[in-house]
């Protein structure tokens, strides 16, 4: 007989962080740990809904940050890569974390750390990524505004970047594929959730709701971008490389015509 | 703001100033001091990139192209017949600021062609910087340039408005500067070079004692040199990079491969290559210098006066001293470690902490990422196979080099074969 159950969890970090607290305390022996939005109840295995808690997922947060920083940001950066099945592997990481005395954040000769912390190198990637990529926009309600498309859920990650920066001007990044934003009032950073009645990207067709020298400025820089290129010394591969394609809808410096 | 016209200024601007290959936006941290525009978090950010690969981090203008130097290898020489333009005080502030809140840049990079003289031009780059400062409460990244035959007083000012500041010294020999730039003298590079050093060591050391003692270009300065127009060896341009990291304190030195911009006796004509190989050789021996350890006589002296250009500096340098091999991973120092051809910083690191737990063996190593493919001849690990034929320089570097691939072989098989032609 197996005794064996999968844990279901609301998505959040919260959630997942409780789940692994529900584990440890109740020694569940765990066959997996899904999202309730895409759950499969196992043929042979038991499931269990977790209730998020935030004093549980503290608890855990506060017992992995104790030992070693790096891991707990490890953990939370390979956590928003949303990759099939990271859950699981975040839970053998953690298990094998409070099984031993020293930290094994750096163990790279170990499978499991070693993918974890290649996930967290690639959030951490994207995240710099959008640093770089969000190109706002200036509405009529003098509101700075870019839609991005991640691949990563990174947006929980550039909120101080961009609170920090861009401290004197309204401004809000909303991430379409995931359907949430991060508007920032002059006082804080919220999280707002929307109907975008469009999505606005570098397509030679102009937006109304943008004031009207958006287009000018946004015609300098593209110009610039292209005077700022030497052609004898072309490369392409590079080029996009650096800046991969699907990011290119986005950037107005990346538009053929204007 | 006439958008027509600051559009036309731009393109004249920003094309004269495209040949300044800096573009670092890193090594500065600046707050955001109370609620206003921008900082620099010290790590800098590459908002794009060019069609040429290049980061396009800052916006990168000259004040004006108008100068009254003619130095050949310039693009804004006095003599030559090219479209002129300056800016503004104020439109180099309106672009920076309203490029910025669009997160298009992480600041500005301002040079300038010299008019009237150096102080006259110097003065109008620390206004553009001041502005920005005081006006409007800008903390994002700020490059001045230092023009050469600056003032000690205005070299002084710019450093306490810009987070870099940098002269081209172009030229890596005295004799080259004289043959192309017959107008200036090395004295007028070296001593607003000199004058900054000095002032980022009196800032430094009074910020000890007392907090509020403000910033004084907190990145550094940097210098850059062209490579390719005049016949330097790359031992002549790595010992002048030495030189100045060692007695101006660079934080970087850049080597720029010879874009031709004019007809000129003295250089190569136009249409020829860019030396984008060498220059690529020469950056990785730069960075060897800075974080590898190494000393630049190990890589360049006078029995190599020259890199190779089929094998990186590195690797090179192995092949020249085979009898310092093999190194055990397991065992050796970082130092030693750094200097295992395709091993990088970055592996080392891991290396250093993943034997912590076990004995690492080829399947770690290459899970971790190592270029095994060059470092297999090198080294021992936890593992009774390791190369064990007493194998001859020439040999190993012909199994790399069958084994891989480089993405300038094309272009160094080319001159390969000419040589083989020559020798026949």
């Amino acid at each position: 007989m197996d005794n064996s159950k999968i844990l279901i969890y609301d998505g959040s970090f919260n959630g997942f962080l409780t789940a692994v607290f529900v584990a440890f305390e109740e020694k569940i022996a765990v066959s997996d740990i899904q999202r309730e939005s895409d759950s499969q109840n196992g043929l042979f295995s038991e499931s269990e809904t977790v209730i998020t808690d935030a004093t549980k997922a503290k608890r855990v947060w506060f017992g992995i940050d104790k030992k070693s920083h790096s891991a707990i940001t490890n953990i939370y950066f390979a956590f928003l890569s949303e990759a099939q099945g990271v859950e699981m592997l975040l839970y053998r990481y953690i298990r094998k974390f409070f099984a031993k005395d020293k930290s094994i954040a750096f163990d790279y000769s170990d499978g499991v750390v070693l993918k974890i912390s290649q996930l967290a190198k690639s959030v951490g990637r994207e995240k710099h990524r959008m640093e770089a990529f969000v190109r706002f926009q200036l509405t009529k309600d003098g509101i700075y505004f870019a839609n991005i498309e991640p691949d990563f859920n990174v947006l929980p990650l550039i909120s101080k970047h961009f609170r920090n920066r861009y401290a004197d001007q309204y401004w809000l990044i909303y991430d379409i594929k995931r359907k949430y934003g991060l508007y920032y009032d002059l006082e804080k950073v919220e999280i707002v959730t929307m109907d975008l009645k469009e999505i606005i990207t570098n397509s030679v067709h102009k937006s109304k709701s943008l004031v009207d020298e958006e287009y000018d400025f946004q015609n300098l820089w593209n110009n610039y971008f292209k005077s700022t290129n030497i052609k004898s010394r072309i490369n392409l591969k590079l080029h996009k490389q650096h800046v991969p394609k699907r990011y290119w809808k986005y950037l107005s410096e990346k538009r053929e015509v204007v | 703001m006439s958008f027509e016209r600051i559009k036309e200024k731009l393109n004249i601007l920003a094309d004269a100033a495209k040949y300044d290959v800096s573009c670092a936006s890193s090594g500065s941290t600046r707050a955001n001091k109370n609620k206003g525009l921008g900082n620099s978090s010290g790590m800098g950010i590459c908002h794009s990139y060019t069609e040429d690969g290049r980061c396009v981090s800052l916006l990168k203008i000259l004040m004006t192209n108008h100068c009254i130097y003619d130095c050949a290898y310039c693009v804004t020489r006095k003599s030559n017949d090219i479209k002129r333009a300056a800016f503004k005080i104020q439109e180099v502030v309106d672009l920076t600021i309203n490029f910025y809140r669009r997160n298009y840049i992480e600041g500005l990079f301002l040079s300038s062609g010299i008019f009237k003289n150096a102080d006259y031009t110097m003065e109008r780059l620390i206004a553009v910087a001041k502005k920005l400062r005081e006006e409007e409460n800008f903390n994002g990244y700020i490059h001045l340039k230092s023009i050469p035959g600056a003032s000690d007083e205005l070299m002084r000012e710019a450093g306490l408005y810009a987070d870099r500041l940098s002269v081209n010294i172009e030229v890596p020999t005295v004799s080259g500067l004289k043959l192309l730039a017959p107008d200036k003298r090395y004295e007028d590079f070296t001593k607003p070079m000199l004058k900054v050093k000095n002032e980022i060591i009196q800032y430094k050391a009074e910020k000890k004692i007392i907090k509020s003692t403000p910033k004084y270009a907190p990145a550094g300065q940097s210098t850059q040199m062209i490579i390719g127009a005049t016949g330097e060896s790359d031992k002549d341009i790595m010992y002048s990079a030495t030189h100045y990291y060692q007695k101006y304190h660079m934080k970087r030195v850049y080597y720029s491969g010879y874009v031709p911009v004019a007809e000129d006796k003295r250089l190569p004509a136009i249409g020829s290559q860019v030396p984008l190989l060498r220059e690529n050789r020469l950056y990785q021996t730069d960075w060897l210098l800075r974080f590898y350890g190494f000393h630049v006589k190990e890589l360049l002296n006078n029995q190599h006066p020259n890199l190779d250009m089929d094998v990186d500096p590195k690797l090179g340098w192995a092949l020249r001293n085979l009898h310092l091999f093999p190194i055990d991973i397991n065992k050796a120092p970082k130092e030693l470690l750094a200097r295992v051809p395709g091993i990088g910083m970055q592996s080392v690191h891991k290396i250093m902490n993943a034997r912590k737990f076990r004995k690492l063996n080829w399947d770690h190593l290459r899970k971790i990422g190592i270029a095994l493919n060059r470092a297999k001849y090198f080294m021992i690990c936890d593992s009774n196979k390791w190369e064990k034929r007493d194998l001859q320089a020439d040999t190993i570097k012909g199994m790399i080099l069958q084994n891989s691939t480089g993405k300038f072989r094309k272009e160094y098989s080319n001159q390969l074969q000419l040589f083989d032609k020559m020798a026949v």
